[in-house]
């Protein structure tokens, strides 16, 4: 294929990027974390030191080379080297979900084999001791925090620190086995696997090697312009892709700081204090800080209120344009300036956006209105479309080009062509190797020739270049008569309403669209609040017919604007029904990610489906859930269904 | 019966040690109410020991009792092998003593982390002139005993409430963060009335989950009150059970399960 084993820069594997940093820059902070109240600080000599100390460790309890080493916690310093380390040795790091039920975690041990397992607390030592009877190759495990694990039977486990502190006694005898296995690494060693949460069926692993991470690292640093001094916040899950690249590609490559929170529920506080210059949160954060931002201004005084509406008025007319350094009157930049004195510069403080320079969103569409919101505020926020499989980026929006509706334009070093069904493809440095242990999947996603299949249906905008994806191929389907059935589309529109969280149209096959719908607890709470009305649970909330007359209100607008586009104007949604639960990842209903999982619903509520079409104006039903600890218990519930008003629309030439 | 010698090893081989406090023929009267007659039991090193009982039976008087807040007219309270004089509740706080109350008795206008270091104020011993200055001994006393409410802080995972004031938490959290104070003065004898009283089962989970926490992380001695027998029984090393101020049982949880007396308490038994 012509690639060299090291690549152009002569660092082929993330460990030769640690070294190089400790030396070049070792006094520069490399992670930091808050606990006990205070950002404790590693420089990336002391990384270095750390990594290597455990990986002598992990050396002397018996990794070898090509092992699996499975890491289960929150974003920790500590399990950030732990990757490293296992590279160090040869082995490849699998990060995995921390939220994994014990089934999901089972499946994916075995299917890797994976011999060792670093878990963060008692709480994955359980879930991994839970299964270890089904986890043939599972050897040892190395935990973090020795809460309540004191008394365990330590024949399998050893305590990180202890392990590190075995590996600098044994340091001389082993250093040199460590130096030769790193030293083995190249470019074509697999630098992590990655399981995809899949929409459908079993996990599947996919390997990523040391040129797909460290190209892609350097070509999207290069792209954004990042620099050694940039700050993130590492929140996402480890087990994610775009975590890996940020948090271990771009910052290994260019030697950021990576800063870990306190705790899930300290982030706000520590996105504030950290003041990250570089930042990626997918959609729903956005969405529910804008939620919370609006529900704090309806308690505002009147005088910040009023101020807060003028100026973000304002905004939402010039800012975008500033921002993308178009010609803006000099009033109006005035105005703007007076603005940020009193409204944005503050209000981006609190939600600690202050120094964004570069800030990213991808994973589902963001609302025009939200995306719009941090934009015109001077948050220089862009949206990017990508995969695991592709080492994330496949599409990503310059700066200056940004816009709601697209993904932008074909990332550095990577191409990108439409297929005859409209699905996208890509090739690129960043593509991977393979589906592990499962040559069948492999062949299916990636032809002979590199190109990667998507799943997404999209097209490029002739004029600009940039693509834009409308749904999953496989989504994308027919009505009955023939017109076309682009569900996500329709979903889309409706989540942009504060009030809904999370919906599902069905329609494939049918004459006409029907919907699902989930409110958004915090907003229509909120609302309830406010307008006096009294609810117990989530459930009776859901069930309230002024809810629903609010509900049926956001269909009937969607549908309005649906019925403008002449592709797609067979999709409104003609009846709908608010779920008496939330959808779910531990129900199967949501992945891990919390996408969808359109089939499952479609199976599981199917009496409700069913009640959508045949037009019955109310239904009683009983759904299993699942609570957190692995219980299962029924609620029941009696739904109104209710009809939206759609817009008709004159057959044109429909096919 | 236990045995007598010192200490023993439960089930899930903690190691439990002689007696700490030992209770002798302890009676307490408030005017002609005898609250509490002549009733004796021990509590030993490292054990969770539970006072149950229906209401008006004595519970609170007695732990009020350990505490050194009543003075008992009759009978003897010995702490640590010494027989106890009565003492001021600072002299108590010294001793090793911590507790938490029935209803929450935390400073509703402060941070949880201001209610959390008043736990420490035993240990600050520079002057208010030291104190108004900031340099020095004051500060870094005040270092030392941040770091021990942090580590408490994190222990009972109130990180992200640390700056909230009280007033605004749900009674749950409240009730950890009365727990926290109690912890930061780092005591040898923990007194819990009523810890899950009002709480909902996943709060109930949560606070045993502390308990046994605390009990193991920091061998920390526990003697606690509660309603509900199903945390009870599951949570306690020892049980004494208490009726109309008289000692009506005492032994595990087992034992005490099965003992008719208090079965008859529970279930009502007309008494003569």
């Amino acid at each position: 294929m012509g690639y060299s084993s090291k690549g152009d820069s002569g660092f082929a594997s993330v460990p030769s990027l640690l070294r190089r940093n400790a030396a070049e820059f070792g006094s520069k902070s490399a992670y930091r974390e808050k606990e006990f109240g205070i950002w404790q600080s590693w420089t990336w000599a002391n990384t270095e030191e750390e990594i290597q100390a455990l990986a002598l460790g992990m050396l002397a309890l018996g990794v070898n080379r090509g092992d699996f080493v499975a890491i289960i916690g929150r974003n920790r310093p500590h399990l950030y080297w732990s990757m490293v380390a296992a590279q160090m040795c040869g082995a490849i790091p699998v990060p995995l979900y921390q939220d994994a039920v014990a089934e999901e975690m089972a499946y994916v041990l075995n299917h890797c084999g994976a011999r060792f397992v670093i878990a963060a607390d008692q709480e994955q030592v359980d879930k991994v001791l839970e299964i270890q009877d089904q986890l043939p190759d599972f050897e040892q495990m190395i935990y973090l925090d020795t809460r309540g694990l004191r008394k365990y039977d330590h024949t399998r486990l050893h305590e990180y620190a202890s392990l590190q502190d075995q590996g600098r006694s044994a340091s001389a005898a082993i250093k040199s086995e460590l130096a030769a296995r790193e030293a083995e690494l190249t470019y074509d060693h697999t630098c992590v696997m990655l399981y995809t949460s899949g929409t459908t069926g079993k996990p599947k692993g996919v390997v990523l090697s040391n040129r797909n991470i460290i190209e892609t690292a350097k070509a999207s640093s290069e792209f954004d312009g990042l620099a050694r001094g940039e700050e993130v916040l590492a929140y996402l899950p480890m087990a994610w892709v775009g975590d890996f690249i940020f948090s271990i590609g771009q910052a290994y490559w260019t030697g950021f700081c990576v800063n870990c929170p306190e705790s899930e529920e300290t982030m706000g506080t520590d996105l504030r204090e950290i003041g990250p210059t570089y930042y990626f949160a997918p959609p729903r954060v956005f969405e529910t800080q804008l939620t919370n931002v609006m529900i704090r201004m309806e308690d505002a005084g009147r005088l910040k209120k009023r101020m807060f509406d003028y100026f973000m008025e304002h905004a939402r007319k010039v800012g975008g344009s500033i921002l993308d350094a178009k010609s803006v009157s000099t009033l109006d930049r005035l105005k703007y300036s007076l603005g940020e004195l009193l409204i944005y510069g503050p209000l981006k403080n609190t939600l600690g956006f202050s120094r964004v320079r570069v800030g990213y969103t991808a994973g589902e569409a963001i609302g025009p209105e939200i995306f719009d919101f941090y934009r015109s505020m001077g948050i220089n926020l862009k949206q990017l479309y990508g995969q695991t499989e592709a080492s994330v980026f496949i599409t990503q929006q310059p700066d200056g080009e940004v816009r709601g509706d697209t993904v932008g334009v074909p990332s550095p070093g990577v191409e990108v062509r439409i297929g005859d069904n409209g699905e996208v493809y890509y090739r690129g440095a960043g593509t991977f190797v393979e589906y592990y242990k499962n040559p069948e999947s492999t062949a299916d996603t990636k032809d002979p020739e590199g190109w990667v299949a998507t799943g997404d249906a999209g097209f490029f905008e002739p004029d600009t270049g940039h693509l834009r994806i409308i749904d999953r191929a496989k989504d994308v389907g027919k009505l009955a008569d023939g017109g076309m059935f682009a569900p996500k589309y329709v979903e889309n529109k409706l989540k942009f309403y504060p009030n809904i969280l999370e919906t599902v149209v069905f329609g494939a096959g049918k004459d006409r669209c029907v919907a699902f719908i989930n409110i958004d607890m915090s907003a229509v709470g909120n609302w309830a609040e406010r307008n006096n009305i009294a609810y117990s649970s989530y459930q009776e909330l859901a069930g309230h017919p002024r809810v629903l007359d609010t509900i049926q209100h956001h269909v009937e607008e969607v549908n309005a604007s649906v019925a403008l586009d002449p592709m797609l104007s067979g999709c409104q949604v003609h009846r709908f029904l608010v779920l008496h639960k939330e959808l779910d990842a531990d129900d199967g209903e949501l992945t891990r990610t919390r996408k969808v999982r359109r089939k499952i619903i479609g199976e599981k509520f199917e009496d409700l489906v069913n009640a959508l079409y045949d037009g019955s104006e109310s239904i009683y039903t009983e759904t299993e859930v699942t609570y957190e600890d692995g219980r299962k218990g029924k609620i029941s519930a009696t739904l109104s269904l209710r009809d939206a008003k759609v817009v008709p629309v004159q057959k044109l030439a429909a096919e | 019966m236990l045995d007598q010698a010192e200490g023993y090893t439960t089930a899930d081989g903690r190691k439990i040690g002689g007696t700490v406090m030992d209770m002798r023929n302890i009676t307490l009267r408030f005017g002609g109410v005898e609250a509490i007659k002549n009733i004796s039991f021990d509590i030993r090193e490292g054990e969770i020991r539970a006072i149950i009982g229906p209401n008006g039976a004595g519970k609170s008087s007695m732990l009020n009792v350990i505490s050194g807040f009543y003075v008992p007219q009759e009978g003897e309270v010995w702490f640590r092998g010494e027989k106890r004089k009565p003492l001021k509740p600072f002299e108590v706080a010294r001793q090793g003593i911590a507790r938490t109350f029935q209803n929450i008795a935390l400073f509703e206008g402060m941070s949880v982390l201001d209610n959390v270091m008043t736990g420490r104020l035993t240990e600050m011993k520079s002057g208010l002139l030291s104190q108004a200055i900031w340099r020095g001994k004051a500060e870094r006393e005040e270092v030392a005993n941040r770091e021990i409410c942090e580590r408490v802080i994190d222990f009972l995972e109130i990180q992200n409430i640390r700056k909230t004031p009280v007033s605004r938490l749900p009674y749950g959290l409240k009730k950890r963060v009365e727990l926290a104070r109690a912890l930061a003065s780092e005591p040898k004898l923990l007194l819990l009335d009523e810890p899950m009283a009002g709480m909902n089962v996943e709060e109930k989970e949560d606070m045993s989950r502390f308990i046994l926490s605390v009990n193991d992380e920091f061998g920390t001695t526990i003697a606690l009150i509660e309603h509900d027998m199903g945390v009870v029984m599951d949570l306690s090393d020892r049980v004494v059970v208490m009726d109309y101020g008289k000692k009506i049982g005492d032994g595990t949880p087992d034992e005490v399960r099965n003992n008719q007396e208090v079965i008859d308490a529970y279930l009502g038994v007309s008494h003569d």
